[in-house]
């Protein structure tokens, strides 16, 4: 989990994609308790496809939004292990955090809860969902331009 | 000082044929005289009476800055009141939706109550107002409510002022736009569905609902975004399935010449859509099993009228933005001369597979979000221009592609998709509301 929020911390984004399956999510719902996310709207819901679209954006010289960059800092509670199947190699964890996002003078906090699922696939941990829940979900937000 | 409170000369003079000033951008004083005059006498989108559809479900928003409750009276009507208790002023309901316990709204502070279109119904010991004068009051008479509403087809619209155009005048044949979005509907009527995204703009109202029918910036602000996606998409068998996300991002990067022959359509009063001819909404898949529901409803000829209506934005001046062609919409709520929400919402087409459903959701959350690689630039390119207007040596905002003496006779009618002409079309509206009723007001 640190590990994982350092390596956005840091933009080092192509190897934070990496950490994610093959089918690996990356979900911030609107609203609490959301079943689900097709067919109620999101702030993510991202496939690896979706996912490789924002990073390579970020890497393009005309990203209006971002020539002043935005840069991001994750403050992570201790991650609590919730559930374990070690049969199927697969871990369920809940992680309380704040999340700072500056652009210059601008910042954005964030807070809430993230929950990873991660499985061991081809011998290694990967992401299969990460389940970002805002406390101010529905709130009216600037934009966020990096990831919480 | 006041410059333009009460001169309507001097508003007028904000706004060429072919260019704005940009004090129309900048003055606190405009905007505190746009939410008195133009956002009170032209019609506002209020909500869609599907998020009330019980006898005492209410919903509150906040127009042209004021407190509005919208909910659903005892004979079925859709009212629009004003969020305000008659005695001291406090606001009525507080949750964004909910329901009316026992029929009637009760103030949380002295407990006053009221029927559901606004009158009193009970005052505790209301013996003490014996031989006050209470009763010649507006405080005796209740809510204040919004003096007229007109729920057109599902969507609730609201004039505050007395003085004003009709509904029907006002909105004309746009109207069709909204006519094309429930008509998608198999069962003919749409439902709020799939959440509402609250996207908080740190510039002016208007660059927002300009930007609707912007054709020449796509291909511009976006390249960083769809321009991604279609270079990541590039190389892709030809027999692999675009995903949904994909095809909904390419078409913000087509050439000038799409949008150019795409055209867009003016009607008075500032409305306008674009895709008169085709958008970027028609080339997505079919969805087999809805299309031969359409055709069921409505037989082959009619259906494929409908679905072959694909307009892009339709823009319902000043305040409501929709993409019938994806049941979605868009509404600004401006908070201040730099500050303004945009609301996304999404329907469900009532008797339509979930497909449709999805469909919309994924493009509110890709285009619309908080959180949307498109809409940051957008957002981007706004307060740019809130910033960069402040710039001395230059007043004046170019509309000027396309223009033509001849639309002094009128700009109603089909253009070409890169003309500014819509954005010409909505300052005769803001110029005419804002000082027809600032006439009116100084003249009474």
């Amino acid at each position: 989990m640190y590990d994982e929020a350092r390596l956005i911390d840091e933009k080092r984004f192509d190897e934070w994609y990496e950490l994610f399956a093959d089918d690996g999510r990356y979900w911030m719902p609107l609203t609490r308790g959301q079943p689900d996310g097709e067919n109620h709207t999101s702030l993510l819901y991202e496939d690896k496809l979706l996912l490789k679209v924002r990073i390579e954006r970020l890497k393009n010289p005309r990203s209006f939004s971002q020539h002043q960059p935005s840069f991001c800092q994750h403050m992570l509670q201790r991650p609590q292990l919730v559930e374990t199947d070690a049969v199927a190699g697969r871990y369920t964890l809940r992680t309380p955090f704040v999340y700072v996002e500056s652009q210059l003078d601008t910042q954005l906090v964030l807070a809430g809860v993230v929950g990873h699922r991660l499985a061991v696939r081809d011998g290694a941990l990967r992401i299969e969902l990460k389940k970002v829940e805002l406390v101010n979900c529905d709130a009216a937000l600037p934009s966020i331009q990096l990831f919480p | 000082m006041s410059k333009y409170r009460d001169n309507p000369k001097a508003v007028q003079a904000l706004v060429r044929e072919d260019r704005v000033h940009r004090d129309v951008y900048l003055s606190d004083e405009i905007f505190e005289l746009e939410m008195r005059h133009l956002w009170r006498s032209t019609w506002i989108y209020v909500g869609h009476d599907s998020q009330v559809p019980l006898t005492g479900d209410y919903y509150t928003t906040e127009i042209a800055r004021q407190p509005v409750i919208m909910l659903r009276d005892n004979d079925g009507a859709v009212r629009v009141l004003m969020n305000r208790c008659a005695h001291k002023g406090a606001q009525l309901v507080s949750a964004r939706s909910g329901h009316c316990e026992g029929g009637l709204l009760r103030c949380p502070y002295h407990g006053w109550t009221y029927r559901l279109d606004g009158s009193v119904r009970t005052i505790p010991i209301k013996s003490g107002y014996d031989g006050t004068a209470l009763a010649q009051t507006q405080s005796a008479r209740g809510v204040v409510p919004v003096a007229n509403v007109e729920n057109y087809r599902g969507f609730v619209f609201a004039r505050f002022s007395e003085r004003g155009p009709g509904f029907r005048e006002y909105f004309g044949d746009s109207l069709s736009s909204i006519d094309n979005m429930v008509d998608r509907a198999p069962e003919g009527r749409l439902e709020v569905a799939g959440g509402t995204l609250r996207y908080m703009h740190d510039c002016n109202w208007k660059m927002f609902v300009e930007n609707l029918n912007d054709t020449m910036h796509p291909m511009v602000s976006h390249e960083s975004a769809a321009g991604t996606a279609k270079k990541l998409w590039a190389g892709k068998p030809d027999e692999e399935p675009k995903p949904m996300a994909i095809e909904q991002f390419l078409p913000f990067v087509n050439g000038y010449e799409f949008f150019d022959k795409m055209g867009v359509r003016i009607y008075e009063n500032g409305h306008s859509y674009t895709g008169v001819k085709f958008s970027i909404h028609s080339q997505y898949s079919a969805i087999g099993e809805y299309e031969q529901l359409m055709e069921k409803v409505y037989g082959a000829e009619r259906a494929q009228r409908i679905l072959g209506e694909v307009r892009h934005n339709t823009v319902y001046y000043p305040s409501l933005t929709i993409k019938g062609a994806i049941q979605a919409i868009r509404v600004a709520r401006p908070i201040a001369a730099d500050r303004t929400l945009i609301e996304s919402w999404t329907f469900r087409l009532a008797g339509a597979p979930d497909t449709l459903l999805q469909r919309t959701v994924l493009y509110s959350r890709l285009i619309n979000a908080p959180t949307s690689v498109v809409g940051h630039d957008d957002r981007h390119c706004y307060r740019a221009i809130q910033d960069g207007l402040t710039a001395d040596g230059n007043d004046w905002v170019s509309l000027h592609r396309n223009h033509t003496e001849s639309e002094r006779d009128g700009i109603a009618g089909v253009h070409a998709g890169l003309s500014e002409v819509s954005m010409r079309g909505q300052y005769r509206a803001w110029a005419k509301f804002l000082t027809e009723d600032m006439a009116g007001g100084a003249a009474q």
